[in-house]
């Protein structure tokens, strides 16, 4: 039998910090040679389908960004409640509720057109993830529930709101019986960043932003300190004067607006309409990301790119090897794994103690028992 | 000293070391336990008194050295294989359940698999004979603390050691338990078993030890005989050279000083299944004054410093005022900038957060009251005016660290606490509330936090110690209070104070009884 | 009369599968560890017993597949958990996201194939007793281990030696380290113990609730009874009366969508969903009472210096 023994360091492991995430990717890379071999797929084809082939071109390129977008919006927001120990796994919901409360204006008024549309959209998205987020912040602050489990639910309960208004009221009269609404106006759609090129509207620059601000709040300014206080050690953010219930609200509110920001700009700009299903997963892909990134938001641009590419590598090698597209799935759950296991080497290090040291300790056992030796 | 495995000795270790990261904790210690001793083991905060008797008692691994039992080489593996050999332990920090009964607590450590209501049987009939009444039936969370170290000792006994090791267990206890501890101890003694009794309170060692082993930084300095040594020579031998005696010059005229800190009628329901609720408690403490709280750990006291500081609000604003102001709704950051500072007794994760740096430390508590200074324009932080503000504290308090910024965590107990300590008194505050200011904190830390609290008091300002350590009370309190069970007794000046008086109030008794105790005694 | 019976039947088939996962967090929230990777075991389970059964033809070995399955799958939680102190919250969703990707990808044939069902008891003459008949001894053989299991598990908790020792470690791991209990192992095995009911909960949902495999088909029963374990304090019975509330929640508002009521389904269908809320509210907003019933070290990581 092998044994883990962990020994914690005095600091925390600079090099380690910084080499965590590559060591990482690099095990999720030789565990899915495995997998791809088990498959009975060569997995050097594989991985050049995988990783290489849906970033040859430069149109690729901006469907990586169109992928990329939403993952590191959600991703930079939830880095912040996971910052301050708040565990906010709902934002798949909040991401659909951005959505509807985006949607609201093409679908509802139509007619209403001009350059005021799309920033009003924008902001209706943020206020419909917020105030859907605000529910478990306020159950938790009001009566002590897990935010976990509350979150959660509440993304069941969104997925099926959104099925209902597109089957029901705001169905596409002229639509065929699809479920889904009208295609949003010219004024409700989130223009692209260069239309020659390829497809990447302006969510990816949503995106950076975000990543960039959120940064900034996060190392340079008092809410970041607060936000690193209350999560790490809460008592002393209690000694500090920080308030525990206002931090969820912010860190909800936050996640909740940029989650919600997502899922408007997904709709008003990738989609063009609002249907059944809008998020391949974005709000729990996301959590990867944000772990991936360390936290960090500048971390979770790079962590952002790479998951969407796990999304549109699960796309190409469907298509051309024939295997399942949750493939993707599977990398990204491995990934996560890795990220974690990883992560404890920052703070740790890791000691094997193998056989030759069990049968020593099995002897000195023996030792203890003084009546079972005789006398030396 | 020659090593003589002849089994003449119950206990021989030699050479024992144990590496934490760079730090020897424990650097070839030699110690010899005979049958039927007192053996004192003395060193102050720090010296690796406590890494020494978790190696014996195996819940440590030993980098290198020998152990020998009754003459035979062993090796400690586990806290199971230390109880096979007959070693027994009643722990600093209990190792108790506090969701769990009495009984079901020493059950846990018994292997023999005996059913619980015969194990509370003999609890009960073992503690009864050794004059330590114990209930079986009650959850450890609703015991006071000398409760718990009772049971920590009768389910030591239970196991019937013939060593049993002692960290610290007087630290807990008032005056009085610990006579009555020292009795079970001496009554141990004369059935021949042998106690490893680790303290750093010298007149009970001189009191009741056979030998002392002292131990500085991680290395035997000496044996000696306890009772031909005074206490000024133990402490020379501990502490390596003088410490200095902290001076405290008598105040004049306070009674006609403004009392800066006025506590009125302050109570609180319990917060959590095992807290103490306060009751109706009334304190002033005036400018230029040092007022000590006593009291036998978890009587309220935690309770009492989060309502003064404001970490929890009070129903009636009036119940805490800071310079004539009503402070009672007001939050600590509030309470702070009407010139109040606070000392919290964790140091580690309330007092300070263990993976942030010193400079981000600061912050901590003077985000707020410093607010134009560390604070910029938008929320930004001043990342060099805290640096160079921890940096003058640390060489104002003498705080001596291995980087120029370093983690909380990294630093030891007396330096962070004279760090944390520093950075209110940078502040000048003009009433300053500590809660066990020097706990776990070497001599010489010890020494210059109290002498830097005095000194406080003296240019004007209204300090208020909570502390367990009543030599500690005595060195630097102008009067002395004492909370039992979430109630507060009348100051009581120092001149008029003994510690069998400040005993008897750590016990319950009241005031009025204590000293018709005292005077028939 | 009928009617009822077959509501109740169903209802307990509800029940089953929230029950056995909820007991099984149960021991493991126990012993001071949070998995929140429920809800992958049990879709590991389901996929591992409906292909295991598909492949044999055999529904009890897919019986012992989800079972393995699922306390397979937990061991690599308790490897990260445990063995490398990784963050449990973190570690449990991604195990959950790993869950739900890897049983999707191992089902992809699996899809739209017939699978086996395991029989119900049957005992001639006794089965046919009217009313008790059918649903004392005309059930599904995993209704009777859930049942079973719940009574070990409490027999277990609070009558034995080692449940006492499971629960101190709750409790606190700092003092039962002190004490020589060998924590970590302790918690391995209750990890374990809980992938392996999260497995058979699984098992249940394709050998015995609807006899398929159907992508994500566990739809969020592994979040509910985690659940399920908070409104029950963390007491055995309690999760049995639970189970079987929410299970009549479930059955309930499909019966609602069949006889046609005219709210839209949707909303009947979040039902489970709003009253996992709702429950959570009602249970945990005293505060004294759920931290006096949780166990004091659960989701802390533990690594004892050597």
């Amino acid at each position: 039998m092998m044994r883990l023994e962990l020994v914690k360091r005095p600091q925390r492991s600079p090099l380690f910090s910084a080499l965590s995430p590559f060591i990482a990717f690099a095990l999720t890379i030789i565990a899915g040679a495995i997998m791809f071999a088990l498959l009975g797929v060569n997995p050097l084809t594989a991985f050049r389908i995988y990783f290489i082939e849906p970033i040859s071109q430069v149109w690729q390129l901006h469907e990586l960004a169109i992928k990329a977008a939403p993952l590191i919006l959600i991703a930079v927001g939830l880095s912040v409640c996971y910052k301050a120990n708040i565990w906010n796994i709902g934002a798949e919901g909040q991401f659909i509720f951005g959505a509807i409360f985006g949607s609201g204006i093409p679908v509802l008024f139509p007619q209403f057109e001009g350059p005021l549309v799309l920033p009003l959209m924008l902001l209706l998205g943020m206020v419909g993830g917020a105030a859907y987020a605000a529910i478990p912040a306020l159950l938790k602050t009001r009566f002590n529930t897990n935010e976990i489990l509350t979150s959660l639910m509440l993304v069941y309960v969104a997925q099926l709101f959104l099925d209902w208004l597109v089957r029901g009221p705001w169905r596409d009269p002229q639509g065929h019986g699809f479920p889904q609404t009208i295609q949003f106006g010219d004024s409700a759609v989130l223009p692209e960043l260069m239309p020659d090129a390829g497809r990447a509207n302006w969510g990816f620059v949503f995106a950076l932003v975000a990543a960039v601000l959120i940064w900034i709040l996060m190392s340079r300014m008092l809410k970041g300190f607060e936000v690193r206080v209350l999560g790490s050690s809460p008592r002393a953010g209690r000694f500090a004067g920080f308030r525990l219930s206002r931090m969820v609200f912010f860190a909800f509110l936050l996640s909740g607006a940029l989650a919600g920001l997502a899922g408007i700009s997904e709709v008003s700009g990738a989609i063009g309409q609002l249907q059944p299903v809008i998020s391949p997963g974005y709000g729990f892909t996301a959590i990867i990301v944000a772990f991936l990134g360390r936290l960090n938001p500048l971390g979770i641009i790079a962590a952002g790119l790479v998951l969407a590419l796990t999304y549109l590598g699960g796309e190409a090698v469907q298509s051309a090897l024939g295997i399942s597209d949750k493939v993707a799935r599977v990398f990204q759950g491995m990934l996560l794994f890795f990220v974690l296991g990883c992560d404890t080497l920052i703070h740790y290090r890791i000691r094997l103690i193998g056989l030759a040291l069990t049968k020593q300790e099995a002897a000195a056992k023996l030792d203890a028992a003084p009546k079972l030796k005789e006398a030396r | 000293m020659s090593a003589n495995h002849d089994g003449s000795n119950l206990l021989e270790v030699r050479g024992l070391t144990k590496i934490f990261g760079t730090l020897t904790a424990c650097d070839h210690i030699d110690l010899n336990i005979a049958r039927g001793e007192i053996h004192a083991l003395l060193g102050e905060n720090g010296a690796g008194k406590s890494t020494l008797v978790k190696m014996l008692f195996g819940s440590l691994e030993p980098n290198s050295g020998e152990i020998f039992w009754n003459g035979q080489a062993v090796r400690i593996t586990s806290p199971g294989a230390a109880k096979k050999l007959g070693i027994g332990m009643v722990f600093q920090h209990f190792s108790l359940f506090e969701a769990l009964t009495a009984a079901e607590n020493i059950a846990l450590s018994l292997d023999d698999g005996s059913p619980i209501s015969s194990i509370a049987a003999k609890a009960r009939a073992l503690s009864y004979s050794y004059g330590l009444p114990l209930d079986p039936e009650s959850l450890v969370g609703d015991l006071s603390v000398g409760e718990r170290q009772r049971i920590e000792i009768i389910r030591c006994l239970l196991q019937t050691p013939q060593l049993i090791i002692l960290d610290e267990p007087t630290s807990v206890l008032t005056p009085q338990e610990a006579d009555k501890l020292f009795e079970t101890l001496e009554r141990l003694r004369s059935e021949g078993k042998s106690i490893l009794y680790i303290s750093h309170r010298l007149e009970e060692v001189k009191r009741i030890c056979d030998r002392a082993t002292v131990l500085r930084h991680g290395k035997v300095v000496g044996h000696c005989n306890p009772r031909e040594e005074t206490a000024a020579s133990l402490a020379r031998m501990m502490v390596g050279n003088e410490v200095q005696a902290v001076v405290r010059a008598p105040v004049e005229g306070i009674e006609t000083a403004q009392p800066l800190l006025e506590i009125r009628g302050l109570s609180r329901k319990p917060a959590t299944p095992f807290s103490i609720p306060l009751k109706n408690i009334s304190l002033n403490v005036r400018a230029g004054e040092v007022i000590g709280i006593a009291g036998v750990a978890g009587n309220g006291q935690g309770e009492f410093f989060e309502s003064v500081s404001g970490e929890v609000l009070q129903q009636d604003a009036a119940s805490v005022r800071i310079r004539g102001k009503n402070a009672g709704s007001l939050t600590i950051t509030g309470r702070r900038l009407l010139g109040a500072a606070f000392v919290p007794e964790e140091r580690l994760g309330h007092g300070a957060a263990p993976r942030m740096k010193l400079s981000e430390n600061l912050l901590l508590s003077r985000h707020a009251t410093d607010g134009k200074a560390f604070v910029g324009t938008g929320g930004m932080v001043k990342s060099g005016a805290i640096y160079a503000a921890s940096q003058r504290i640390i060489e104002a308090m003498d705080v001596r660290k291995s980087a120029p910024d370093p983690e909380a965590a990294a630093l030891s107990g007396g330096n962070l606490q004279k760090f944390i300590v520093g950075r209110e008194l940078d502040r000048r505050p003009s009433v300053m509330v500590v809660n066990q200011p020097t706990w776990g904190v070497d001599a010489g830390a010890a020494a210059h936090i109290r002498q830097a609290l005095i000194e406080l008091s003296r240019s004007g300002s209204a300090v208020l110690v909570i502390s367990q350590d009543l030599d500690e009370l005595f060195e630097i309190s102008d009067a002395i209070a004492v909370m039992h069970n979430g109630e507060l007794s009348k100051p009581m000046p120092i001149a008029e104070a003994t510690f069998e008086k400040v005993g008897l109030l750590m016990g319950g008794a009241e005031p009025g009884h204590a000293e018709h105790t005292l005077e028939t005694a | 009369m009928d009617i009822t019976v077959n509501i109740l039947l169903t209802i307990a088939t509800a029940a089953t599968p929230l029950l056995i996962a909820a007991i099984g967090e149960l021991v493991v929230e126990r012993s001071g560890v949070l998995n929140l990777g429920v809800e992958g075991m049990m879709i590991m389970g389901a996929v591992g017993g409906f292909g295991a059964g598909y492949l044999t033809g055999s529904p009890w070995i897919g019986l012992l597949a989800a079972i393995a399955m699922g306390a397979l799958f937990s061991l690599l939680f308790a490897v990260m958990t445990l063995s490398l102190a990784t963050n449990q919250v973190a570690t449990g969703l991604s195990l959950t996201l790993l869950g739900l990707g890897l049983s999707g990808m191992m089902g992809t044939s699996f899809v739209g194939q017939p699978g086996e069902r395991l029989p119900n008891l049957y005992i001639p003459g006794v089965t046919e007793i009217p009313v008790v008949g059918k649903l004392l001894f005309g059930q599904d053989p995993i209704f009777y281990i859930s049942i079973a299991l719940t009574a070990a598990v409490m027999w277990f908790l609070f009558k034995t030696r080692t449940g006492l020792t499971l629960r101190s470690i709750g409790d606190s791991h700092a003092s039962a380290h002190a004490l020589g209990i060998h924590v970590i192992r302790y918690r391995y095995l209750s990890v374990i113990f809980g992938g392996a009911c999260a497995g058979l909960a699984g098992g249940h949902l394709s050998l015995v609730y609807t006899p398929q495999w159907v992508e994500n088909m566990t739809a969020g029963r592994g979040w509910i009874a985690l659940a399920l374990v908070v409104f029950a304090s963390w007491r055995p019975w309690r999760v049995l009366a639970g189970a079987y509330i929410f299970g009549a929640v479930w059955i309930g508002q499909l019966h609602a969508q069949a006889f046609g009521i005219p709210v839209p389904s949707q909303m009947l269908s979040s039902l489970p969903y709003l009253a996992t809320v709702v429950v959570l509210v009602l249970i945990s907003r005293n505060k004294r009472l759920t931290m006096m019933n949780t166990p004091a070290s659960l989701g802390q990581p533990f690594v004892p210096d050597r």
